[in-house]
Protein backbone atom coordinates (compact mmCIF):
# COMPACT_ATOMS: atom_id res chain seq x y z
CA UNK A 1 0.00 0.00 0.00
CA UNK A 2 2.78 2.23 1.00
CA UNK A 3 4.82 1.47 -1.84
CA UNK A 4 1.88 2.07 -4.60
CA UNK A 5 1.10 5.63 -2.68
CA UNK A 6 4.97 6.43 -2.96
CA UNK A 7 5.12 5.39 -6.34
CA UNK A 8 1.75 7.38 -7.38
CA UNK A 9 3.54 10.86 -5.08
CA UNK A 10 6.54 9.80 -7.70
CA UNK A 11 4.69 9.97 -11.11
CA UNK A 12 2.35 12.95 -9.67
CA UNK A 13 5.87 14.88 -8.77
CA UNK A 14 7.29 14.06 -12.39
CA UNK A 15 4.46 14.94 -14.32
CA UNK A 16 4.34 18.13 -12.62
CA UNK A 17 8.01 18.45 -13.67
CA UNK A 18 6.95 17.50 -17.12
CA UNK A 19 4.61 19.68 -17.48
CA UNK A 20 6.77 22.62 -16.53
CA UNK A 21 8.63 22.35 -19.35
CA UNK A 22 5.82 23.43 -21.70
CA UNK A 23 5.45 26.58 -19.59
CA UNK A 24 9.17 28.01 -20.43
CA UNK A 25 8.12 29.03 -24.26
CA UNK A 26 6.88 32.12 -25.24
CA UNK A 27 5.55 31.74 -28.97
CA UNK A 28 7.05 34.63 -31.31
CA UNK A 29 3.46 35.82 -31.76
CA UNK A 30 3.14 36.05 -27.59
CA UNK A 31 6.00 38.74 -27.17
CA UNK A 32 3.49 41.96 -26.89
CA UNK A 33 4.56 42.86 -23.94
CA UNK A 34 7.68 41.86 -23.88
CA UNK A 35 8.10 44.26 -26.33
CA UNK A 36 7.44 47.24 -24.38
CA UNK A 37 10.15 49.66 -24.13
CA UNK A 38 9.84 49.69 -20.24
CA UNK A 39 10.18 45.58 -20.52
CA UNK A 40 14.08 46.41 -21.65
CA UNK A 41 16.89 46.89 -19.22
CA UNK A 42 18.14 50.06 -19.80
CA UNK A 43 17.63 53.49 -18.71
CA UNK A 44 18.02 55.66 -21.39
CA UNK A 45 17.14 54.41 -25.02
CA UNK A 46 19.19 56.62 -27.24
CA UNK A 47 22.45 56.13 -24.67
CA UNK A 48 21.65 52.56 -25.09
CA UNK A 49 21.18 52.33 -28.88
CA UNK A 50 24.88 54.02 -29.19
CA UNK A 51 26.25 51.18 -26.80
CA UNK A 52 24.20 48.16 -28.67
CA UNK A 53 25.31 49.79 -31.87
CA UNK A 54 29.17 49.87 -30.48
CA UNK A 55 28.82 46.44 -29.06
CA UNK A 56 27.04 44.52 -31.93
CA UNK A 57 30.16 46.53 -34.42
CA UNK A 58 32.48 44.99 -32.13
CA UNK A 59 31.68 41.51 -31.38
CA UNK A 60 30.28 40.75 -34.87
CA UNK A 61 26.60 40.00 -33.45
CA UNK A 62 23.75 41.80 -33.50
CA UNK A 63 19.98 41.52 -31.89
CA UNK A 64 19.42 39.50 -28.54
CA UNK A 65 18.91 42.73 -26.59
CA UNK A 66 15.27 42.94 -27.07
CA UNK A 67 12.31 41.88 -28.87
CA UNK A 68 12.35 44.46 -31.28
CA UNK A 69 15.82 44.21 -32.37
CA UNK A 70 16.52 40.55 -32.05
CA UNK A 71 15.30 37.11 -30.58
CA UNK A 72 11.98 37.94 -32.64
CA UNK A 73 14.06 36.83 -36.01
CA UNK A 74 12.65 40.77 -37.27
CA UNK A 75 15.98 42.36 -37.96
CA UNK B 1 9.81 0.05 -12.18
CA UNK B 2 8.57 -1.33 -15.11
CA UNK B 3 5.35 0.15 -14.07
CA UNK B 4 7.18 3.43 -13.57
CA UNK B 5 9.11 3.65 -16.37
CA UNK B 6 6.65 2.75 -19.17
CA UNK B 7 4.03 5.57 -18.36
CA UNK B 8 6.91 8.23 -17.68
CA UNK B 9 8.40 7.65 -20.92
CA UNK B 10 5.06 8.16 -22.35
CA UNK B 11 4.38 11.24 -20.55
CA UNK B 12 7.76 12.58 -21.15
CA UNK B 13 7.49 11.89 -25.19
CA UNK B 14 4.37 13.44 -24.94
CA UNK B 15 5.50 16.70 -23.49
CA UNK B 16 8.20 16.93 -25.78
CA UNK B 17 6.10 16.54 -29.03
CA UNK B 18 3.64 18.77 -27.47
CA UNK B 19 6.22 21.62 -27.52
CA UNK B 20 7.84 21.20 -30.73
CA UNK B 21 6.00 22.77 -33.47
CA UNK B 22 6.02 20.91 -36.95
CA UNK B 23 7.68 23.79 -39.36
CA UNK B 24 6.04 24.56 -42.35
CA UNK B 25 7.17 23.40 -45.46
CA UNK B 26 7.12 24.44 -49.25
CA UNK B 27 4.88 21.99 -51.47
CA UNK B 28 2.35 21.54 -48.20
CA UNK B 29 -1.23 22.40 -48.26
CA UNK B 30 -1.48 25.79 -46.10
CA UNK B 31 -3.65 24.82 -43.53
CA UNK B 32 -6.94 26.65 -44.09
CA UNK B 33 -8.64 29.27 -41.19
CA UNK B 34 -11.74 31.26 -40.50
CA UNK B 35 -10.92 35.06 -38.94
CA UNK B 36 -12.62 37.73 -38.25
CA UNK B 37 -11.60 40.72 -40.53
CA UNK B 38 -12.21 44.61 -40.57
CA UNK B 39 -15.82 44.24 -42.08
CA UNK B 40 -15.98 40.38 -43.03
CA UNK B 41 -14.97 37.45 -42.21
CA UNK B 42 -11.36 36.06 -43.87
CA UNK B 43 -11.26 32.98 -44.77
CA UNK B 44 -8.32 30.87 -46.93
CA UNK B 45 -9.86 28.71 -48.50
CA UNK B 46 -12.23 31.97 -50.40
CA UNK B 47 -8.87 32.87 -52.06
CA UNK B 48 -8.43 29.82 -53.79
CA UNK B 49 -7.10 30.37 -57.52
CA UNK B 50 -5.36 33.34 -56.50
CA UNK B 51 -1.83 33.82 -55.14
CA UNK B 52 -2.00 34.82 -51.41
CA UNK B 53 0.71 36.49 -49.55
CA UNK B 54 -0.13 35.44 -46.14
CA UNK B 55 2.14 37.82 -43.57
CA UNK B 56 1.82 37.57 -40.08
CA UNK B 57 2.03 40.75 -38.16
CA UNK B 58 1.40 42.17 -34.67
CA UNK B 59 1.53 46.13 -33.50
CA UNK B 60 4.36 45.92 -31.49
CA UNK B 61 6.67 44.23 -34.14
CA UNK B 62 8.99 46.75 -35.29
CA UNK B 63 9.51 45.56 -39.03
CA UNK B 64 5.91 44.74 -39.32
CA UNK B 65 5.30 48.71 -39.76
CA UNK B 66 8.14 48.64 -42.33
CA UNK B 67 6.17 46.43 -44.00
CA UNK B 68 3.19 47.87 -44.03
CA UNK B 69 3.87 50.47 -47.10
CA UNK B 70 5.64 47.40 -49.04
CA UNK B 71 2.43 45.73 -48.88
CA UNK B 72 0.75 48.21 -50.00
CA UNK B 73 2.93 48.47 -53.17
CA UNK B 74 3.06 44.92 -53.89
CA UNK B 75 -1.18 44.80 -53.88
CA UNK B 76 -1.66 47.96 -55.95
CA UNK B 77 1.02 46.55 -58.21
CA UNK B 78 0.20 42.98 -58.68
CA UNK B 79 -3.83 42.99 -57.37
CA UNK B 80 -4.81 42.37 -61.49
CA UNK B 81 -2.59 39.80 -61.86
CA UNK B 82 -3.85 37.40 -59.00
CA UNK B 83 -2.23 38.57 -55.91
CA UNK B 84 -4.01 39.18 -53.21
CA UNK B 85 -2.10 40.39 -49.47
CA UNK B 86 -3.57 38.65 -46.23
CA UNK B 87 -2.47 39.61 -43.24
CA UNK B 88 -3.10 38.23 -39.84
CA UNK B 89 -2.68 40.62 -37.14
CA UNK B 90 -1.80 38.16 -33.92
CA UNK B 91 -1.84 40.91 -31.24
CA UNK B 92 -3.46 39.65 -28.11
CA UNK B 93 -5.52 42.87 -27.69
CA UNK B 94 -6.97 43.56 -31.02
CA UNK B 95 -8.16 47.24 -30.12
CA UNK B 96 -4.13 47.68 -30.07
CA UNK B 97 -3.67 46.49 -33.66
CA UNK B 98 -7.01 48.84 -34.43
CA UNK B 99 -5.08 51.67 -33.68
CA UNK B 100 -2.62 50.93 -35.63
CA UNK B 101 -4.43 50.15 -38.66
CA UNK B 102 -5.33 53.88 -38.51
CA UNK B 103 -1.32 55.10 -38.14
CA UNK B 104 -0.41 52.88 -40.70
CA UNK B 105 -3.74 52.36 -43.17
CA UNK B 106 -3.60 48.76 -45.04
CA UNK B 107 -5.18 48.95 -48.50
CA UNK B 108 -5.13 44.81 -48.46
CA UNK B 109 -7.00 42.57 -46.41
CA UNK B 110 -6.60 42.13 -42.47
CA UNK B 111 -7.46 39.60 -40.26
CA UNK B 112 -7.41 39.28 -36.60
CA UNK B 113 -6.64 36.35 -34.40
CA UNK B 114 -6.25 37.20 -30.89
CA UNK B 115 -6.19 33.45 -29.85
CA UNK B 116 -2.56 32.61 -32.14
CA UNK B 117 -4.12 29.47 -33.24
CA UNK B 118 -3.06 30.57 -36.92
CA UNK B 119 0.07 31.37 -36.42
CA UNK B 120 0.99 27.86 -34.28
CA UNK B 121 -0.81 26.00 -37.33
CA UNK B 122 2.05 28.17 -39.52
CA UNK B 123 4.49 27.56 -36.79
CA UNK B 124 5.66 30.85 -37.23
CA UNK B 125 9.06 31.41 -36.17
CA UNK B 126 9.76 34.79 -36.01
CA UNK B 127 7.55 38.60 -36.43
CA UNK B 128 6.54 38.77 -39.18
CA UNK B 129 6.69 35.86 -41.17
CA UNK B 130 5.33 35.63 -44.63
CA UNK B 131 3.65 32.47 -46.68
CA UNK B 132 3.38 32.83 -50.29
CA UNK B 133 0.24 30.25 -51.44
CA UNK B 134 -0.39 29.50 -55.29
CA UNK B 135 -4.06 29.24 -56.61
CA UNK B 136 -3.84 25.04 -55.40
CA UNK B 137 -3.33 26.22 -52.22
CA UNK B 138 -0.08 24.93 -51.43
CA UNK B 139 2.80 26.69 -49.90
CA UNK B 140 5.38 27.95 -52.36
CA UNK B 141 7.46 30.42 -49.89
CA UNK B 142 7.75 30.77 -46.23
CA UNK B 143 9.40 33.84 -44.95
CA UNK B 144 10.83 35.33 -42.04
CA UNK B 145 11.33 38.80 -41.33
CA UNK B 146 11.16 42.04 -43.10
CA UNK B 147 14.46 43.72 -44.01
CA UNK B 148 14.56 46.55 -46.22
CA UNK B 149 16.78 45.06 -48.54
CA UNK B 150 15.24 41.74 -49.30
CA UNK B 151 12.10 43.84 -50.81
CA UNK B 152 13.42 43.35 -54.50
CA UNK B 153 14.04 39.38 -53.64
CA UNK B 154 10.42 39.02 -51.98
CA UNK B 155 9.02 41.07 -55.22
CA UNK B 156 10.56 38.41 -57.60
CA UNK B 157 9.29 35.63 -55.93
CA UNK B 158 5.86 37.21 -55.97
CA UNK B 159 6.14 37.86 -59.82
CA UNK B 160 7.68 34.59 -60.38
CA UNK B 161 4.39 32.90 -58.50
CA UNK B 162 2.14 35.03 -61.04
CA UNK B 163 4.30 34.13 -63.95
CA UNK B 164 3.48 30.16 -63.21
CA UNK B 165 -0.49 30.76 -62.83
Amino acid sequence: MKRALLKFLALAALSGVAACGTLGQVSPWEKGHLAKPEMGFEGDRLDTSFIEHTYSSKEASSGGAGVGGGGCGCN
Amino acid sequence: MKTLCSPTAVLVLACWLGSSAQALEVGQLAPDFDLAGRTTAVKLSNYKGKTVYLDFWASWCGPCKQSFPWMNDMQSRYSAKGLRIVAVDVDQNSDEAKAFLKDNPARFDVAFDPSGKTPRAYAVKGMPTSVLIGPDGKVLMVHNGFRPEERQALEAQIKLSLKDQ
